[in-house]
This record gives structure tokens, C-alpha cells and sequence, in this order.
């Protein structure tokens, strides 16, 4: 029986504490995740409620803002912006399209072709993040400036004339169309659409490649059928992070826009800050953020990916 | 196991890869007979697996020339050659079901209705049940049964196997090998596989070519390379060799008589790969389950005529059907000797001094400097 008890003793798992675990070791982990609740807590569910509560409530600024349960709010809003509501989620999918036209490509060479350059072309992925997101866009005035080469060149291959005609730009103009928007919020969030897919594509074993073409595919046949369909969940997560920032983006529609191309963020800023309208603003915030997690869930089920990244 | 038409011979000539500096196979000819169940074994990095991606069209060889039959393949594409591998890890598609992954080469050529093909072959290796899993959900052997049907499925001209049953474990390995040659039997299509385990080549292959360095080094059935051996790389990868250093002596008609330590060794002629001079140095080999071991004390009883070898024993290990000794002797220290439990004789402890004796029939010779080039007969006989 002795020999029993003695091996009865649970053998340590590797990190524990040597001694038999109290009740205080056993609650260490909570203690870990405690920070980061209340960092939720604080930053994210208190903000929420207060702007629920902000979104219901009636009254002026001379006379301050009691809750009055006033719901029409949302109506009001909606009725009165959609427009905005509307241009943001198709400046957003413009933008979010191009990033996947631009990004898919780089990502593919950097993960299969880049070799030992690799490491290289991802630091110049990650290079503009070393500067604010303000400057980054300021700099998109200089390079579409009415005198600037590139509108000059684009005048002269008369891209302009089909841009204009489409209505994506003005006349001789670039800056201040919805076109200056869309290459601004494709400039800011291509970082974001190019590491997830580098990632996802990063761990398609290479073998699979080999086994379709082994099996009768061609390049271009084993991508359809392999590489692309295995690097879905890099286009989802990369789709998503580009595409739900730009949706709430309005530094790029202030800086690079006109009052044409206001979009719903602006219009939130504009409420929240110049009007100080805060029940239309934090209406406007609740709606925006229920389109998104609706279109985004849609789209999750459309793709059918069970994992992000 | 080998048919007078060579419509499906694979034919390589003078073939031969190059990585920079570094030889991963030197120029090589092989030609593996329309039919037959071929082995390329050697230890990791002797060039096997390049010599069977370079079948496959995965690597470009370094020059030299691929046929498959009448048709040079050379610099044809993968997706172009009349071959499908077995990949080392299988390489299924993961985000296909298994009855995708296996119809995958028959819906890349085209073929239309795949169903009754694709079921078909799932029977044949058991998985009709699995057709609608993903591959994760399937076990090692499964998952490599799958990878056998999705390349046999497009009914190759060769089958190529690269290491098929390296992730499995002992037991399911043997069962794989029984059915890898159970349906290669069945098809009849000519399979190269590549492996490091010599039990696998040997129990599975019709020919063996032994691999080393970017080489073959021999090349033949499993029982030709096993009971003789060209070069000590053979000698000592397939199976266990005692090797002995010995000196021509003398030669008299069919026998060479050799002098090893202070005793006499004879030696068939005909089973020594080196040239045989008076003189010259040859190295003497026996396996170890050829020897039989008696007591010092019964030497008297050894019938005359067998090679003999005094030394004592320095292990013994019982393994059920057979005990395996390492005798210490003068001309080798570690003398191996397998011998069946069928009377025990209670004497042979560690310790004990022994005679070790053999009929001279199963003694092989090989050259002392190792030259390759020596012993062409038995290679020279399967490649015909």
C-alpha cells in the first residue's frame, strides 16, 4: 500500500508550483485576465453605455440633456444622413477591393517568391506606420496637387476625362473627389489587408503546390483551386480590418475630400464636435456600428471560413 | 514481374542533379522494367528523393535525360508527365473533402463524371465510408491510403512514393506494406518508391538499388543484394556483415584461401567481388545468422571443411525467437552471431570461449580499396 501512496502523489506539471496548489494559486489566472477586464471595462463597456444612454436623451446645451427615451433620434439621423451612411460603405468597398487588388499580389510574392528579401519588403509594408496617420495623409495633398506630376500625367494619358466622366474626380482636378478619398483610405489601410494574407498564404505548405501540379494543374489552375481557396480566411481577416476602419475613417474624406464626399465619420465628428448635437452623434455611432457588425456577419457566413487569419 | 514491353519502362540516362557545388546525385543510368515494384533505398541525403523528383518533374535535373516508354519528359512540366506521387507527407488538400482530393486529377483533366471512378478507388482502399470527411478527421494510415487512391486514380504509367510510410508507426507500416503490394499487384502499374528502411524495400520491392552519396551502389533483387554484396556500404546497410581484413593466401580451382589472424578462411571464388592476387588484401564477409557458434570445448565436433574462428563472448541477448551474441575474436572485435533458440546450450554465457564456424559457401568477398566499379554480374542481370 505504500508503494501506492507514494505514487498516488500527481506528478507536477511543468511551471506550477511546487507546493500542493491552494486556492490561491488556483485563482492566479484570473488575476492575469484582470487587467485586461478592466481595461475593457473602463475603455470599452462604460464608454458604450454612456453613449447608449447619451443616444436617448433629449434637451439642449444651455439647458443640458436629460434620458427621455427619445428613439426617433435614430430615425431622424438615419433619415437625414443616409446619403453619408451610403457613400461611406462604398468608399470603404472601393478601398477595400483595391487594398485586395494590391495587396494579394505583394503578399503572394513576399510569402513564395521573396526569399531571403522577405524580410526586407515586410519592414517596407510595415515602413509607414513609423509616421502619424496625419502626416501620411497630408502627404497625399502634395502628390495629387492640382500641379502636381501625377495629376499632370493622368491628364495627359487623358485618364482624367474617364475618371471625371465616371464621376470620381472633377475636371482638371484630383484632390477634393471621391477619388482622392478612395486612394487615401487604400494608402492608409493596405498594411492591414497585406499581413493577414501574408500570414495565411505564409503557411500553405509548399507540397500542395507540388501535389496539384503532380495531379494535372496548372499554375494558374493550382491557384484557383488550392492556393486561393486556402488562403481565404488571410482575404476575410484582411477584408474586415481594412474594410470596418475605412467604413468609420474621416481623417481621409477631411483632408483629401470636399463636402461632397463627406462620409458618416465626418458627419459623427462634425455633431460630436462643431454642432455638439450629442444625442444625433452617438445615434449615428450606434447606427454605423450595427451596419457593420451586420454586413460583417453576413459576410462571415457568406465565406464560410471557420477561422480568422 | 517483367514484361517484354517497354511502353512503361522508366528510363534515365545519365541523369544527374547539382546544387550549387554540392552533387545531390551523380550522372546516373537506371531503367526500372514496366511492371515491376522498384526501391531506391539509401540513408537520408544520398540523392534518392531527388533522383524520384526529377521522375516526378519536380526538379530539373541537372543534365542527362528522362523517358518515360518512348516518351522523353525531360523538361515536360509535372502536370504534363504521365506519373503521380505519393507524397512524403501525403500533401492532401486540407479544405477538400476526401472524395475531392482523390477525383482532383480527374477533374483537372477533364473527365466529367467522376463518381463511379472515384468510389471505385475508395474501395479499393477501403475508405468508401470516408468520402465525405476533411483529411484532418482521418487517421496517419487512412490519410496515407488517400494519397495512394488520388494518385493511382489517373492510372499513371509509374507510380512514384516518396517515403510513403515514414509517418506511421511500426505496426501500421507493416500492414501498409502488405497493402501497397497487394495493390500494386492489382494494378500492375510500375511503382519507384524511395525509402531509408531496408526491411521496407526488401519485403516490398522486385529490385533494390542501394543509394549512397549521389550513387547507386548496387544494384538487384532484395535476396541478390542481401547475399551479395558489392561494396561494405551494402554489406553493412542491408542487414549486419562481420567484416574480416584477410590476405590472399592461396588459390586453388573454385576456392581462395585466405589468411585472417592466425587461421586459414576459404572463400568461393565466384562470391568475391575483388580481385583476387596472391598477396592482395580482400575484405572477408559473413552475416551473422550463417554462423554457428559451439562451445571450445566441442571443437572437436565441427565437421571438417567449414571456416572457423575462435574468440569468447562478450554479449548475449535473448530476443525470443533468436539470441544474439557479440563475440570478441582476434580478427574482429565485434563479431555478430544470430543463433536460433532451437537447443540452448547452457554454456554459451558471456565469458565463455567459443568456436565460430560456417560453411564457406556463405562467405562473400569485397575488395579492400572499395572499388564500385567491381561486381557488374548481378546488377548486369536485372537491368537487362
Amino acid at each position: 500500500m505504500a508503494t501506492v501512496t507514494e505514487v498516488e502523489a500527481p506528478p507536477l506539471a511543468p511551471g506550477t508550483d511546487p507546493k500542493p496548489p491552494k486556492k490561491r494559486g488556483r485563482l492566479v489566472p484570473y488575476w492575469l485576465l484582470l487587467p485586461g477586464l478592466l481595461w475593457l471595462v473602463i475603455f470599452f463597456a462604460l464608454p458604450m453605455i454612456y453613449q447608449a444612454s447619451t443616444s436617448v436623451q433629449t434637451g439642449s446645451l444651455e439647458e443640458g440633456y436629460k434620458v427621455t427615451w427619445h428613439f426617433a433620434t435614430y430615425w431622424d439621423a438615419l433619415t437625414e444622413y443616409w446619403p453619408q451612411f451610403l457613400r461611406s460603405v462604398s468608399y470603404a468597398a472601393a478601398a477595400t477591393a483595391l487594398c485586395l487588388l494590391l495587396g494579394y499580389p505583394l503578399a503572394y510574392l513576399i510569402a513564395f517568391r521573396a526569399g531571403r528579401w522577405r524580410n526586407l519588403i515586410m519592414i517596407l509594408v510595415i515602413a509607414p506606420f513609423f509616421t502619424s496617420f496625419l502626416i501620411r495623409t497630408l502627404a497625399w495633398k502634395t502628390i495629387l496637387a492640382d500641379s502636381g506630376p501625377v495629376v499632370g500625367a493622368l491628364n495627359t494619358l487623358h485618364v482624367l476625362d474617364v475618371t471625371s466622366w465616371l464621376g470620381w474626380t472633377a475636371g482638371d482636378r484630383v484632390l477634393a473627389t471621391p477619388l482622392a478619398v478612395v486612394c487615401g483610405l487604400t494608402y492608409n489601410f493596405l498594411p492591414f489587408m497585406i499581413l493577414p494574407l501574408y500570414t495565411s498564404l505564409e503557411r500553405i505548405d509548399g507540397r500542395l503546390h507540388e501535389a496539384a501540379g503532380d495531379l494535372y494543374a496548372r499554375p494558374w489552375t493550382t491557384f484557383r483551386k488550392v492556393t486561393f481557396p486556402l488562403s481565404m480566411p488571410g482575404v476575410v481577416s484582411g477584408t474586415l480590418l481594412t474594410f470596418i476602419p475605412a467604413a468609420g475613417d474621416y481623417v481621409n474624406a477631411e483632408l483629401l475630400g470636399s463636402t461632397d464626399t463627406r462620409m458618416i465619420g465626418n458627419v459623427i465628428q462634425t455633431q460630436f464636435l462643431r454642432i455638439l448635437d450629442y444625442p444625433t452623434a452617438a445615434a449615428l455611432s450606434f447606427i454605423l456600428m450595427a451596419a457593420i457588425l451586420l454586413m460583417v456577419t453576413v459576410y462571415i457566413r457568406r465565406s464560410g471560413t471557420e477561422d480568422l487569419v | 514481374m517483367m514484361t517484354t514491353e517497354t511502353s512503361g519502362d522508366v528510363r534515365l540516362t545519365g541523369i544527374s542533379k547539382t546544387y550549387g557545388s554540392f552533387t545531390a546525385v551523380h550522372p546516373l543510368d537506371l531503367t526500372v522494367p514496366q511492371g515491376s515494384f522498384f526501391a531506391l533505398l539509401g540513408a537520408s541525403g544520398c540523392g534518392k528523393t531527388t533522383t524520384l523528383r526529377m521522375i516526378a518533374g519536380l526538379e530539373e535535373p541537372s543534365s542527362g535525360t528522362v523517358h518515360l516508354g518512348d516518351q522523353e519528359v525531360t523538361h515536360l512540366p509535372p502536370y504534363k508527365r504521365p506519373v503521380n506521387t505519393v507524397f512524403q507527407s501525403y500533401a492532401l488538400f486540407p479544405h477538400l473533402d476526401i472524395f475531392e482530393n482523390v477525383a482532383f486529377g480527374l477533374r483537372r483533366r477533364g473527365v466529367k463524371s467522376v463518381k463511379k471512378q472515384v468510389d471505385e478507388m475508395l474501395d479499393l482502399v477501403q475508405l468508401g465510408e470516408q468520402a465525405r470527411k476533411k483529411p484532418h478527421q482521418l487517421s496517419g494510415g487512412q490519410q496515407q491510403r488517400v494519397a495512394v487512391a488520388r494518385a493511382l486514380i489517373n492510372h499513371p504509367k509509374v507510380l512514384l512514393l516518396d517515403e510513403p510510410l515514414g509517418a506511421l508507426d511500426l505496426k501500421l507500416r507493416r500492414q501498409m506494406q502488405l497493402e501497397l503490394k497487394r495493390i500494386q499487384t492489382e494494378v500492375g502499374i510500375t511503382f519507384v518508391h524511395v525509402t531509408h528502411d531496408q526491411e521496407e524495400a526488401m519485403t516490398m520491392a522486385d529490385t533494390v538499388a542501394v543509394m549512397n552519396g549521389g550513387r547507386v551502389e548496387q544494384l538487384g533483387s532484395p535476396t541478390d543484394l542481401y547475399e551479395n554484396p558489392q561494396t561494405t556500404f551494402v554489406a553493412n546497410f542491408l542487414g549486419t556483415s562481420n567484416l574480416i581484413e584477410a590476405e590472399v593466401d592461396t588459390r586453388s580451382g573454385e576456392d581462395v584461401v585466405l589468411k585472417a589472424g592466425g587461421g586459414k578462411l576459404v572463400l568461393p571464388r565466384a562470391r568475391c567481388s575483388a580481385p583476387a592476387r596472391t598477396g592482395g588484401k580482400v575484405l572477408v564477409g559473413v552475416r551473422p545468422e550463417k554462423i554457428s557458434l559451439t562451445h571450445a570445448d566441442d571443437a572437436g565436433a565441427i565437421p571438417a571443411g567449414r571456416n572457423r574462428i575462435t574468440g569468447k563472448i562478450a554479449h548475449s541477448s535473448f530476443i525470443g525467437v533468436s539470441t544474439q551474441y557479440v563475440v570478441d575474436s582476434a580478427v574482429c572485435p565485434e563479431f555478430e552471431v544470430y543463433a536460433q533458440n532451437i537447443e540452448r546450450d547452457s554454456r554459451l554465457v558471456p565469458g565463455a570461449d567459443v568456436v565460430l564456424h560456417w560453411s564457406p559457401a556463405h562467405t562473400f568477398g569485397l575488395d579492400a580499396a572499395q572499388d564500385i566499379d567491381a561486381g557488374v554480374e548481378t546488377a548486369g542481370e536485372e537491368a537487362a
